[in-house]
């Protein structure tokens, strides 16, 4: 997130993308709910009528996948309109030409024709967007999961930069991010292609700084593979994974493939909490410690880095997993020994400028944003205030393109997958928890009632959804939140495992698969 | 400069900013005055009197969340005409209240019976009708017990104000009326309540009217220990408090987090019990004849070692991926990316950002 | 010395013989309440509350007064053990003030742990309640024979010193009272207010008058200090209340000793932030004392004044 999640509440236009706000991050839609109440403007891009949908001034319900259209079409009133901030384009941004050029033919008549959503609402969504004090956008895996996930994030940066909605309180560009400490994964050089704080392994000076930091001769030059890509590659370039708690089994798309993949490695160690669907294929499985079983740190969506505390002590024999892969790298001739958690964040901070004024002891005080370059700065409320992280903002003009898979006679549904608000990824805690799954036990298809009747279907029918890649029965739940035509569910449930269905595909810049949208059929089941 | 008024509460002189209220102005300086309703981050109804005030040249006794410090103005916050009003709309409370300290599980956190102490009220001064409301306690997260609700109506403000859900109101008349959703239907009527379970009225409930139903009977409120720690599942980074008993965590409670405030989730709040899950994995496991079995430490890290390494030294160390986790700690996915950079020798290590 | 191996809960136990049931399964890391048992003061059995299931006997037994034998097979939690508990408990609670709102023992008392442990709400046992003055004659120990249990702890520990046995059971049936002789009160009693009463009692039949409404149990911190006014060794523990005390209260006597009021005196006056008024008795009156006085150190401060001229 360029700003902070308190900031929301005091903005004048709301923008909100793909994103099902009150049930996937429902303390966020606490802010957007207050900000309603102060009086600002909320407009919805979403084909689902959500909860957060329904409380929008405008629910722009486009058509799967055609975010790129609907946000160049915004960008074209705004510039048709005169409403763009000549100023800050002026001053801080480069490239305006060629976008402005590409968003020319995104007239609101051209872009209703590929959305559906009304020209006229798109020209007050414009206006509303360019006019406003201050004008946040939100998005998250709505925006993100298709093949085109990166042009609409371009999109979206583009429309801000044209009217100057960023660089300032309440009004920037914010991905919602879906798991505690996704951004401090990215942080911490979970990455292929990045050591912490986003450090280029293809530059030598960085793999010379690291490699002194970490007293080895040399570091691996060549970008690594992507998560899809180690799965894609198993057996194959990739012969043995570590998987540390994650369960791609479930998450990933096109279960069936995976499970084939992870079965031809020479060899699999899965390290987790439970005895997951992925961890059942491993070679090794070790034991970890759950969040309330260890110290350390989250960073959250808006670069905030808190505290974990450890309240008790690991079940059984489980330890943290900071424990064991030092007990790993140590048994494979490297010793790594920390005396704590901390420790280990000291070492983080040496090596990572945006966390290098930030320690335990300052943690203790209250949390604090990066970035944070010394132990006297405050932190960073919110991103690209008079300045970009590259100099000038650039514009990346993009083209809508439609997604990979698009119905047809024999698969005549779009396929979206979500969340649910009692549920988390792949459920492997949430339905372990003895309140939510007793009352949230089974998912379900969301089906318009014109379809349903089509079908012949009633509430709670099973039905049996299949992809040109799999097959999954779940019951169905007649609703006016989809469109005719579109069906939807979540990932979350292993009774469920809809990706089985979902389409590999992938954006080739970021990786991120079409998860939101894919052709299916779907018949009565029995 | 921001105008101030300057006060003498309790032969005190106190200067606050022109528009605080004489509750505040109080705190302000350490002196202790008892609240129901009053909550710092709701609207201030005014209602519940236990803050009531001496202020000579007043026509009654003021309630001091509600009264706004003039200049001059001198307050009595303990005189014996607030200490007789306090006990008795303490006595009136508990006139219908059920005498139920012994299990109450707000036993030791309940601002009724912090106040009866502290005024030395016992609960039999006005006989007569009490209510015999059903409990509710068909859903999975919230027992309400409208028989101990006082009628604060901080839970009313905070679903309205800070949750933004609106499905509780005030219902009824005089000694009939009651916190209910709409059409006096429960909480899990979700098509007519509206109601996510986030259990924020929960957190702001001063008595035992509203309880976290998996917390009842796990312990007392003072043999629990609270750990203030950071929410496992989505982006946002609420902040809570575990609650401790024996070594095990037996419940999730508000903290005032940086960024959420008291408010929570349902996930945050009630979706703790995993960590107890009999499913937890308890010992390494490695794959024999296709089975796994259990097996020790020593023998898993060595055997993960050995393969690893033997991998590294066939295939070179690029053929080994590493799947690191959003769920983890920053400490840890750093560790991986250090473990997989340094000793297994590879760049391919990401986590499901993506997914 | 012979051991004895039995199972408790499924668990083998090898404890030394002649061992309790109750020391054996509480060794074992099982709970098991007790009223009447006084570890100082073991084997009397009164209050039933400790009963547990042996497989063979006649009826459930009464752990702190059943030898552990070999071969015998425990249950410390059965149904039919839990639900003779709640009996217990709700026969207490029939004749118990439910005033845990304002009692001083809140949050310390052990009928309101196990209520709460076995979730007896209230009594379902209607009927008369005894309405016995509060007999707060003594300055340092209010008595409310109202909240007693009747467990005697109070008692036999009175009676441990031969020169005291002030207290013990009088009447009968529901009438049945803990009282010094001829029914008088603390303050007409031979009692010398040296509190080993008040600090047994499992419920607040027996609390210190210096420190009600002074705190809430579970807002105050003890920490232990052994009594220097004597070689006896006892132990009294300072209540603090955030950093200060705000009294001090008897935890044990040293072994064989008496544990008496002046150096529960002393200790008050060295350690609490603000030392309560010292009462003596005079004429069978209490009155407020010096400090020098009330320690018998009048003498003594009479001497080194005349030495330091």
């Amino acid at each position: 997130m360029t700003n902070s999640i308190g900031e929301i509440a005091d903005a004048d236009f709301i923008l909100s993308t793909g994103t099902n706000t009150t049930e996937g991050h429902p303390v966020i839609g606490i802010q957007v709910k207050k900000a309603l109440r102060k009086g600002a403007t909320l407009a919805v891009i979403d084909p689902r009528k959500t909860e957060v949908a329904e409380l929008a001034k405008y629910h722009l319900r486009l058509k799967s996948g055609t975010d790129i259209a609907l946000l160049n079409g915004l960008a074209n009133v705004i510039i048709a309109e005169e409403l763009w901030n000549k100023e800050f384009v002026q001053e801080r941004t480069e490239e305006f030409e060629a976008f402005k050029a590409t968003v020319a033919k995104y007239t609101p008549e051209y872009v209703e024709g590929i959305t559906g959503v009304p020209a006229e609402t798109i020209k007050e969504v414009a206006r509303g967007y360019a006019k406003a004090k201050s004008a946040a956008i939100l998005y998250t895996m709505g925006l993100t999961q298709h093949i085109c996930g990166t042009h609409n994030v371009f999109a979206v940066a583009n429309l801000t930069m044209l009217c100057g909605q960023i660089g300032k309180a309440s009004s920037g560009v914010n991905p919602l991010r879906g798991q505690n400490n996704v951004q401090g994964a990215c942080d911490m050089g979970a990455l292929p292609a990045f050591f912490p704080a986003y450090q280029p392994v293809a530059a030598e000076a960085n793999r010379a700084k690291f490699a002194a930091a970490w007293g080895v001769d040399e570091l691996p030059a060549k970008p690594g593979l992507t998560v899809g890509e180690i799965i894609d590659q198993a057996g194959k370039a990739i012969k043995a994974i570590y998987i540390m708690g994650e369960n791609p089994v479930l998450s990933d798309p096109d279960a069936n493939h995976v499970v084939h993949a992870l079965e031809s490695l020479d060899f699999l160690v899965v390290q987790d909490i439970f005895l997951t669907e992925t961890a059942q294929l491993a070679d090794v499985v070790l034991p970890a410690a759950s969040y309330a079983e260890k110290d350390g740190t989250f960073s959250n969506t808006e670069r905030r880095v808190q505290r974990v505390r450890k309240a008790i002590e690991p079940v059984g024999q489980a330890k943290p997993d900071y424990e064991i892969i030092c007990m790993i790298g140590t048994a494979m001739g490297y010793p790594m020994n920390y005396d704590s958690a901390s420790e280990i964040f000291e070492e983080i901070a040496r090596v990572t400028p945006s966390y290098a004024g930030i320690s335990y002891e300052r943690l203790e005080q209250g949390s604090l944003q990066w970035p944070c370059p010394t132990a006297d700065h405050p932190g960073t409320r919110f991103l690209h205030v008079g300045k970009f992280g590259r100099g000038l903002g650039k514009f990346h003009p993009v083209e809508h393109i439609p997604p990979a898979e698009m119905p047809d006679e024999e698969y005549p549904f779009i396929l979206s997958t979500g969340r649910r608000r009692y549920h988390y990824h792949t459920g492997t805690m949430t339905q372990r928890t003895g309140a939510l799954e007793v009352f949230y036990p089974t998912e379900f298809l969301e089906i318009n009632c014109v379809d349903a009747e089509k079908l012949g279907v009633c509430d709670g029918d099973m039905l049996k959804v299949s992809s040109r890649r799999g097959t999954v029965e779940v019951a169905a739940k007649i609703t006016d939140k989809v469109v005719p035509g579109m069906v939807f569910t979540s990932f979350q449930y292993p009774d469920v495992p809809i990706n089985k269905l979902t389409n590999p595909a992938r954006c080739p810049i970021s990786k991120i698969p079409e998860y939101k949208v894919c052709a299916v059929k779907v018949e009565k089941a029995g | 400069m921001v105008a101030t008024v300057t006060l003498t509460i309790d032969g005190i002189q106190v200067t606050v900013p022109k528009g605080t209220t004489v509750l505040e102005a109080a705190e302000s300086v350490g002196i202790f005055i008892p609240t129901f309703c009053h909550d710092p981050e709701l609207s201030k109804p005014g209602a519940c009197r236990i803050c009531v005030v001496e202020i000579p040249g007043a026509r009654n006794l003021p309630a001091s969340c509600v009264t706004e410090a003039t200049e001059g103005m001198v307050v009595y916050t303990a005189s014996d005409a607030v200490i007789e009003a306090r006990k008795t709309n303490l006595e009136l409370l508990l006139a219908n209240h059920p005498d139920d300290c012994l299990t109450c599980h707000k036993n030791g956190e309940c601002r009724l019976q912090e106040y009866a102490y502290y005024y030395g009220v016992r609960a039999d001064a006005f006989p007569g009708e009490k209510h015999q409301y059903p409990i509710e306690d068909d859903n999975p997260f919230i027992v309400r017990d409208m028989n101990k609700c006082i009628l604060c109506g901080k839970c009313v403000r905070m679903c309205q104000e800070i949750q933004g859900n609106n499905v509780i109101d005030f219902a009824y008349r005089g000694f009939n009326a009651i916190v209910t959703p709409a059409m006096n239907t429960t909480y899990s009527d979700t098509d007519i309540s509206n109601c996510v379970f986030c259990g924020n009225c929960v957190s702001v409930c001063p008595v035992g009217a509203l309880s976290e139903k998996a917390m009842l009977g796990m312990g007392r409120r003072w043999e629990m220990k609270k750990v203030t720690t950071t929410c496992p599942y989505c982006g946002v980074g609420c902040s809570f408090d575990l609650n401790v008993k024996d070594g095990k965590v037996v419940g999730v409670t508000s903290t005032d987090g940086d960024v959420n405030g008291r408010a929570l989730c349902v996930k945050g709040r009630f979706g703790y019990g995993f960590i107890h899950h009999p499913d937890r994995l308890k010992t390494p496991l490695i794959k024999k004849d296709g089975k796994l079995v259990e097996a020790t430490w020593d023998e898993a890290i060595a055997l993960v070692a050995e393969k690893m390494g033997a991998v590294k030294e066939q295939y070179g160390g690029e053929t080994i991926g590493l799947i690191s986790s959003a769920r983890c700690t920053n400490e840890e996915n750093y560790l991986m990316n250090k473990l997989g950079r340094v000793v297994l020798g590879t760049n391919s290590i990401d986590h499901c950002a993506r997914l | 010395m012979a051991n004895a191996t039995l199972t408790i809960n499924g668990v083998q136990v090898t404890v030394p013989a002649g061992t309790s049931l109750l020391d054996a399964a509480t060794g074992a890391g099982f709970f098991v309440p007790t009223l009447c048992h006084d570890p100082a003061n073991p084997g009397y059995g009164g209050c039933r509350i400790c009963v547990v299931d042996v497989k063979g006997a006649r009826a459930l037994v009464a752990s702190c007064v059943t030898e552990a034998t070999n071969g015998m097979v425990v249950e410390t939690e059965s149904p039919a053990v839990q639900e003779a508990r709640k009996t217990i408990i709700e026969l207490l609670l029939a004749n118990h003030p439910t005033d845990c709102l304002t009692c001083d023992k809140n949050g310390d008392c052990r009928l309101q742990d196990y209520a709460y442990r076995y979730g007896v709400r209230k009594s379902s046992f209607e009927g008369e309640r005894h309405n016995y003055p509060i007999d707060n004659s003594n300055p340092y120990i209010t008595r409310d024979l109202n909240k007693c249990v009747l467990c005697g702890k109070c008692v036999r520990t009175c009676a441990q010193v031969s020169d005291r046995q002030v207290i013990d059971f009088a009447y009968r049936g529901f009438n049945t009272k803990v009282a010094p002789a001829m029914d008088t009160n603390l303050a007409e009693s031979a009692c010398v207010s040296c509190a080993r009463c008040v600090a047994v009692c499992p419920v607040g039949a027996l609390t210190y008058t210096p420190l009600a409404g002074k705190g809430r149990t579970y807002e105050l911190r003890k920490e232990t200090v052994t009594c220097s006014f004597c070689e006896a060794g006892c132990q009294f523990d300072l209540n603090y209340k955030g950093d200060k005390v705000i009294g001090v209260t008897a935890n044990a006597p040293g072994e064989g000793r008496p544990l008496c009021l002046k150096g529960r005196l002393g200790m008050e006056l060295r350690y609490a932030d603000k030392p309560l008024t010292p009462m003596l008795k005079k004429d069978d009156e209490f009155v407020a004392v010096s400090w020098a006085e009330a320690l018998g150190l009048e003498d003594v401060l009479a001497k080194i004044k005349e030495l330091e001229k």
